[in-house]
């Protein structure tokens, strides 16, 4: 574009010139990133070492191989955690795609514009709170003594549940709650979707005999079907992501078996037992697996949907 | 659209509605539970007597936590925590953004500064290998721990650079013809035309400020610096009673803990609701920018 209007010589010239705004504005974005994604980044090799604090992050460590990783593999709690953190994720990703699809489409299918406006500002509501506020209502609501909850399943004759503190139930209600708190503001997307679908086709449809059913499963649902796969690839990338927010805030050592995940176990590896070393390889390992998934997510958005992030 | 009238799309309707209205209440029916326990008495509230509505209607637990020094405290390092961390937040976001959604014939090394921040989307270093780093350039038990690592919010970075990107060229060129320098163009014609993205990339992070609350815990030496998610942790989350000095004792007999754990729950949700569902239209623009972009 324009380019002809400059003389090729005067550009040469000029260019680092004219870049360097662009340069300077970069500069101070570039420092902060390199000190605080960057030397973390390079800061894995405690991973390799063991690690005493004292002496700082490239500090004379004692190299130890692949003992750290050896030691986590032979530690019940870590397969534990593992195993824990693959099962709620991947109930969530898929909680999280199909039910905010079929509220979306319920929602489209209000006419009364006042109703749905309102019904949409609440559902986005518990996304905006914290799981510090929502741990603190859900530990309430949810008690077994007297709970808002327990105390309706009783009216149909329910026994109290422990949701919060039996293995039974702690994994479920992570999942549950979970769902609960995102499935509004996941709606967003796939509403957006539904808006920019041509009325026309709507019309058509009608006019070849279909009826409301009909025309949510043949014309709503076909054209959502780039955003739905989108959404599907990219959420391939929180395969090791269980919820550190909520899973702190809800679980309790009698749940470990069942809700201890990777994320809550390399904290208290970490910072309470201050076994840094182990700790980083474990993190490590999440970063290496998440990485690897993020990055076939991506591109595989790339291949099929064309979705470019930049 | 034609509305059909057969019986199984009214029934639809019916059900429809109930389902949705169902559902939205599910997401308020919590917090006014909450409200209403804050506001009754403590032997009600201890009892499980309170539902919806407050029973033995009383200020209370609200005037215990209005003398309550440390609530009040935490408050403040939140309310500072948002208004600083916020705006390095958009000043890195704009002075990033800026650059980057320039065409690469404008600015040859665009690609490799994209690539430069949005590897940081990809790997990570994790919790340890940071908490050295932040242990190292000395803030740790500093205010700046809460808002410097975090200063440069690349996900919003992508927001705002997609959104520059839709401005017309033409802008600019007209703007470059008057001579005026990136900085000016950057300040004087996109900044203005791309306000709804701005508040998208403000609200959002103002709500991470206000409701993160890990960072606190991780790197605040004391209690007493923490912000208010933070501070709330330690009561309502770890259910200890260690935050009470011997005078709160006597409170505790008039106020149970319940009552003002719900009273601080809700105080503590308050800036929230006031601001998200006004700010919609913003969000609900960005949200889909971000992710639909094709």
């Amino acid at each position: 574009m324009q380019k002809s209007v400059t003389a090729p010589d005067l550009r040469r010239s000029g260019r680092f010139r004219k870049e360097l705004p662009f340069h300077l504005m970069l500069l101070p974005g570039v420092i902060i990133v390199f000190i605080y994604m960057y030397i973390p980044l390079s800061g894995l090799i405690i991973a390799f070492q063991k690690f005493v604090p004292a002496k700082g992050l490239f500090g004379n460590q004692k190299w130890i191989g692949l003992d750290n990783f050896i030691y986590l593999y032979k530690l019940p709690g870590a397969i534990s955690a593992l195993r824990n953190t693959v099962i709620i994720a991947f109930f969530k990703i898929v909680l999280h795609l199909i039910i905010p699809i079929t509220v979306s489409i319920l929602l489209n299918e209000i006419r009364n514009a006042g109703f749905r406006r309102t019904a949409q500002t609440l559902i986005y509501l518990p996304h905006f709170l914290s799981w510090i506020i929502l741990g603190g209502i859900l530990i309430d609501i949810l008690s077994p003594n007297g709970g808002f909850v327990n105390q309706i399943l009783g009216l149909f004759g329910v026994e109290p549940i422990f949701f919060l503190g039996s293995n039974d139930h702690f994994r479920f209600t992570l999942i549950f709650t979970d769902v609960w708190k995102e499935f509004g503001f996941n709606t967003i997307v796939y509403l957006a979707a539904i808006t920019n679908i041509d009325p026309n086709q709507y019309e058509a449809a009608t006019i070849d005999g279909a009826n409301r059913f009909q025309r949510m499963l043949y014309v709503t649902l076909p054209n959502m079907r780039m955003i739905i796969v989108l959404m599907m690839v990219l959420s391939l990338g929180n395969v090791l992501n269980a919820g550190f927010d909520q899973v702190f805030n809800l679980y309790s050592k009698q749940v470990y078996s069942t809700g201890d995940i990777l994320d809550t176990f390399i904290y208290r590896i970490g910072l309470l037992d201050a076994q840094f070393g182990v700790a980083t390889a474990m993190g490590m390992f999440k970063s290496v697996v998440s990485t690897l998934f993020i990055s076939i997510s991506y591109y595989c958005a790339y291949k099929f949907a064309d979705y470019r992030i930049f | 659209m034609v509305e059909s009238k057969h019986w199984s799309s009214r029934l639809f309707n019916v059900l429809n509605y109930f389902i949705i209205g169902f559902l939205a209440l599910s997401c308020l029916v919590p917090l006014i539970h909450v409200f209403a326990i804050s506001l009754s008495s403590s032997s009600a509230a201890t009892g499980g007597m309170v539902t919806l509505w407050p029973v033995d209607f009383t200020l209370e637990s609200y005037a215990y936590v209005a003398r309550r020094a440390a609530f009040w405290k935490a408050m403040g390092i939140s309310v500072l925590r948002v208004l600083v961390g916020v705006g390095l937040n958009m000043f890195f976001c704009i002075l990033c953004a800026y650059p980057l959604s320039k065409e690469k014939d404008q600015f040859r090394h665009r690609t490799v500064y994209s690539w430069y921040f949005f590897l940081t989307m990809l790997v990570s270093g994790g919790l340890i290998p940071l908490y050295m780093v932040i242990r190292m350039t000395g803030l740790m038990g500093t205010f700046w721990a809460l808002v410097i690592p975090g200063a440069v919010p690349v996900y919003n970075i992508i927001l705002l650079l997609n959104f520059f990107r839709q401005t017309p060229r033409e802008l600019e060129d007209a703007a470059i013809i008057d001579g005026a320098s990136q900085w000016r163009i950057m300040w004087q014609v996109y900044v203005p035309t791309s306000t709804a993205a701005l508040a998208t990339v403000a609200l959002l992070s103002t709500v991470y400020h206000w409701n993160e609350w890990f960072n606190g815990i991780l790197y605040m030496n004391t209690p007493d610096q923490y912000p208010l998610q933070s501070y709330l942790r330690t009561i309502v989350i770890d259910m200890k009673l260690t935050n009470m000095g011997a005078n709160d004792w006597q409170a505790l007999v008039l106020v149970s803990d319940k009552t003002i754990k719900c009273a601080q729950i809700f105080l503590a949700s308050i800036p929230i609701l006031l601001v998200y569902p006004f700010l919609q239209r913003y969000f609900v623009k960005g949200m889909v920018l971000g992710s639909v972009k094709g």
